[in-house]
């Protein structure tokens, strides 16, 4: 995410600048500049933008219609979309999040240790129609919200959480790291309520809604201990006595603790697969699936290059500004000094000439402030398709360990049945019937049931998913292409609209001095 | 500024236009050559003067010179007219030398080029022996001249040693220390302080000149990297969208380019005036070296004088034979400190004549880079909306075609 502080800093050499202006102001310049002589925030930017020599209707009228009047651009704006397609619907689908007053907590233990650590919540208000609701959450609660939709919603591109980042918690300071973190929130709960399925799902009203303490469990994987013998699935597959199966496993990824046994099997099934020493025994992924996979990648690496070019043009665009102002402050002072006992006239008029130069190149620089400001929140939107091409991977592993998890109990099906077989072949041979053997038999067929309605589950389970990222990337295509063109618009209405603006000041600049020009001699 | 203000010499300042009555002379200097190798290599110029002065040979005569004649040349000068101030020449560079790339050569031709025209225009200055002697004589006789000199001449470091000594004097006085080998001239201390700080703030706009300069390149660059990365994203993403972003990848490099461009603009027609104006300040200031060297001598001359004096009327008294020697010594002294003060005072005079004419002319000069300055900026900006415009059609129809 592009760090916004290093556009925004304020410096004592603002005076100067404002001196500048104010003297300038008196000329009756309607470039609408504040003369207070503060960084402009985009949102306090000209009132009245338009210079009488500038040819209406230009794009920088286009640029500044195309504001409301926070001077934030419209489509730029995250109002919550309501499902696909046009906007509006019903009141209710529309739902407006914010993220807003963090509040340092202390953490109550009962721990004989005095000095408890401290937390942060954050006030958490939802507006749907008329009515609002608001809660506190701190961010660990948030963590279990992502933890349980991503269990829940298997195969859909879930917006990925902020980070937990410990080591920019310590780097940098706290205030500055609570309304990061505040502004991240924010940001993940809009798009989280703008997904036309997450959006309704109960986790998030839940979260959403419920006073006091979120009614979610950390994760369906309680108990993760390795001592755990709770190993329902796994222990079929171990070939012990049957135990009823909770079918709801199946339908989850293996996990570390209790899970370990599935988790070798399915790693073993998984470097079977990779070998190839096996024929699997579901049909490899779909060429369709494989083929849109490669070609995200490939568009994933290209947008991540741009992602870096777009940080550095933002960046050098910023020093191109920085300099102009140290510039147009190296002039100020010239100014001033020949102003002051000036002996000569042509020193006054010299005075006047670099005068002329030092309001031009601060006005200048502060056009690529703002130029800069805008920028960075057009391209910020490459950023914003990194974060989902993160969860486009996620939904792509839940694909893959449903996969998995199908062709594990293929194989154990296909060993049961051979064992079985060889068992029955061993049996018929000897008269009288194997009393041991014909038990081991029964054993074997009943864990073929057992693995048999698992592998329906799976088997299900695996096209649900495989459905649920078909969806989703068609989705999210739509919505990227419609992304995508509006911020280029944004981006270059903007650079055309600033450029204008700064040649409306740079040919200023050239007509107070043509009497220089050679055409003048 | 109206046209009157601008000369106070009577020739012309466009000396590419002479009128046949007046008396006129023209230079130019040209046609770059690299010569030599390694670490020899040096680049000539070909110096044209065209003149209907008496004392040159005919109309027009064309010598071919290289940046070392220059430096006699402004040598010569400061030793002769001491009170003037030399026009500047461009540094020497040692590093710059090795690469000579085309823009480094451009500049020094433009700089080397003002230098002479300056020298020519200069109505005491343009009547110069040597000035005739390096616009018209042959190469060998300059090579001679040349390498004759350098010898003779104060190192750099002789130079850097007086800069110091003058700055600190000029300290003193202001922090009230007195030392009576300095005027007390109230104006002159004015301006030496004026002149002194005029440096500081110079070097500080021109520091930022130049550093704008390489923000331009640096941009330019930055653009050229993200226009490429733009188009690969186009053509991963196929389609209209993919379209559009390949003309925002064209679009950025072309403005790319024009970025380099105006980035050598500003280098030449703002940064390099700048520079200029340092260089002239600090010609100045070489300048007030040398009146507080003659004043000095002028003191000391003084000084010795009256003590010979004294002696003298001793000799004098008790009718000494050494009367004749010490009679003669003391009017051969009288006349050195006659001519001293007189040298003096010719400094002091010029100097109030030139900083008038150096005001006048620096006024124009930065008022030419800054009209250049804007022109080049206000062409940059209009390059640019006008790029960024044509694109908005483009991309409304790829966005139509959705």
């Amino acid at each position: 995410m592009m760090n916004q502080d290093h556009v925004l800093h304020a410096s004592q050499d603002d005076e100067m600048e404002s001196l500048v202006l104010h003297d300038d102001n008196g000329n009756g310049n309607g470039n609408g500049n504040d003369s207070s002589g503060n960084i402009q925030q985009p949102s306090q930017s000209p009132k009245s933008p338009f210079n009488s020599f500038l040819d209406p209707p230009s794009y920088a009228e286009a640029i500044f219609t195309s504001f409301d009047s926070n001077g934030h651009d419209q489509t730029l704006e995250q109002s919550s979309r309501s499902g696909t397609g046009s906007g509006s619907g019903s009141e209710s689908d529309c739902m407006q999040i914010s993220v807003s007053d963090p509040q340092e907590e202390q953490e109550l233990t009962n721990s004989l240790v005095p000095g408890g650590s401290s937390y942060h919540t954050y006030l958490i208000t939802t507006r749907t129609g008329k009515s609002e609701v608001g809660v506190r959450r701190r961010f660990r609660e948030v963590v279990t919200l992502s933890e349980r939709l991503s269990e829940a919603y298997r195969g859909y591109v879930i917006p990925v959480r902020p980070e937990k980042s410990s080591v920019e918690r310590k780097v940098m300071q706290k205030e500055e790291f609570v309304e990061q973190r505040r502004v991240a929130l924010e940001k993940y709960l809009r798009k989280l309520v703008s997904h036309p399925v997450i959006g309704k799902s109960e986790e998030l009203r839940l979260f959403l809604e419920v006073q006091g303490k979120l009614p979610l469990m950390r994760t369906t994987d309680v108990a993760s201990r390795m001592l755990d013998g709770a190993v329902k699935l796994p222990r079929q597959l171990f070939g012990s006595e049957s135990v009823a199966v909770d079918l709801n496993d199946v339908t989850q990824p293996a996990r570390s603790g209790r899970d370990l046994l599935r988790i070798f099997k399915e790693l073993k099934q998984s470097v079977t697969n990779d070998w190839g020493a096996a024929k699997p025994l579901v049909v490899e992924e779909d060429r369709e699936f494989m083929d849109k996979k490669d070609k995200l990648m490939e568009f994933e690496q290209q947008l991540s290059n741009v992602s870096q070019q777009a940080e550095s043009l933002v960046k050098f665009q910023q020093d191109m500004g920085e300099t102009m102002g140290e510039l147009g402050l190296a002039f100020v002072k010239l100014t001033k000094f020949e102003s002051e006992e000036a002996e000569f006239e042509s020193q006054r008029v010299r005075a006047a000439d670099m005068r002329n130069v030092a309001t031009a190149a601060v006005k200048a620089s502060r056009l690529y402030r703002e130029l800069n400001t805008q920028t960075i929140k057009h391209l910020d939107k490459l950023h914003e398709y990194l974060g989902t091409m993160l969860a486009i991977n996620n939904a792509f592993s839940d694909r893959s360990s449903a996969l998995l998890t199908v062709q594990t109990l293929s194989s154990e099906l296909a060993s049961l049945h051979s064992r079985i077989e060889k068992l029955e072949v061993a049996a018929s041979r000897i008269f009288g019937g194997d009393k041991t053997r014909m038990r081991k038999i029964e054993e074997l067929k009943e864990a073929v049931r057992v693995t048999e309605s698992a592998k329906i589950c799976a088997d299900r389970e695996y096209e649900r998913i495989k459905e649920n990222n078909r969806s989703e990337l068609e989705r999210i295509d739509k919505e990227r292409q419609s992304d995508f063109q509006n911020m280029l618009r944004g981006f270059v209405v903007n650079q055309a609209g600033y450029a204008e603006k700064m040649a409306a000041v740079w040919e200023k600049l050239a007509e107070e001095t043509s009497t220089y020009s050679s055409n003048n001699s | 500024m109206n046209s009157s203000q601008r000369s106070s010499s009577g020739a012309s300042l466009s000396p590419r236009s002479p009128s046949s009555s007046q008396p006129f002379l023209s230079v130019s200097v040209s046609d770059p050559v690299k010569l030599g190798n390694g670490v020899q290599a040096y680049i000539s110029y070909r110096v044209i003067t065209k003149t209907n002065f008496p004392e040159y040979q005919g109309p027009e005569k064309i010598v071919i010179r290289r940046y070392s004649d220059f430096v006699w040349l402004r040598d010569r000068l400061f030793e002769k007219y001491k009170g003037i101030f030399i026009p500047p020449i461009p540094e020497k560079s040692a590093v710059e030398k090795f690469r000579f790339s085309a823009e480094f050569i451009e500049m020094r031709r433009q700089a080397l080029d003002v230098f002479v025209n300056r020298i020519a225009s200069h109505h005491e200055l343009r009547q110069s022996e040597d000035l005739r002697t390096f616009l018209q004589a042959e190469e060998e006789t300059m090579e001679r001249l040349r390498s004759h000199e350098t010898g003779i001449f104060k190192k750099p470091s002789d130079l850097m040693q007086i800069f110091k000594d003058v700055q600190s004097k000029v300290s003193d006085v202001v922090l009230g220390k007195e030392k009576p080998v300095e005027e007390s001239d109230a104006e002159y201390e004015k301006l030496k302080r004026y002149i002194f700080e005029l440096e500081n703030h110079l070097a500080e706009a021109q520091k930022h000149a130049y550093r704008l300069v390489k923000r331009h390149r640096e941009l330019g660059q930055s653009l050229s990297d993200f226009g490429k990365a733009v188009k690969l994203l186009g053509a991963s993403e196929g389609n209209a969208l993919g379209k559009a972003f390949s003309e925002l990848g064209m679009k950025s490099e072309i403005l790319s380019v024009k970025l380099q461009k105006e980035a050598q603009e500003l280098l030449m027609s703002f940064e390099e005036p700048l520079k200029d104006y340092v260089r002239a300040v600090q010609s100045i200031k070489a300048t007030i070296a040398e009146r507080a060297n003659a004043f000095r001598r002028q003191c000391e001359l003084a000084e010795t004088m009256k003590l010979k004096e004294i002696n003298l009327d001793k000799l004098m008294l008790i009718r000494s034979d050494k009367v004749a020697e010490a009679e003669r010594e003391y009017h051969e002294l009288k006349a050195e400190s006659e001519q001293a003060t007189k040298t003096f005072e010719t400094i002091v005079k010029l100097m109030n004549e030139e900083i008038g004419r150096f005001q006048e002319q620096k006024t124009l000069d930065m008022g030419i880079a800054f009209h250049e300055f804007a022109k080049g900026q206000a062409r940059l900006a209009n390059g640019i909306a006008d790029a960024w415009r044509s694109l908005l059609p483009k991309l409304e129809a790829c966005s139509s075609s959705q």
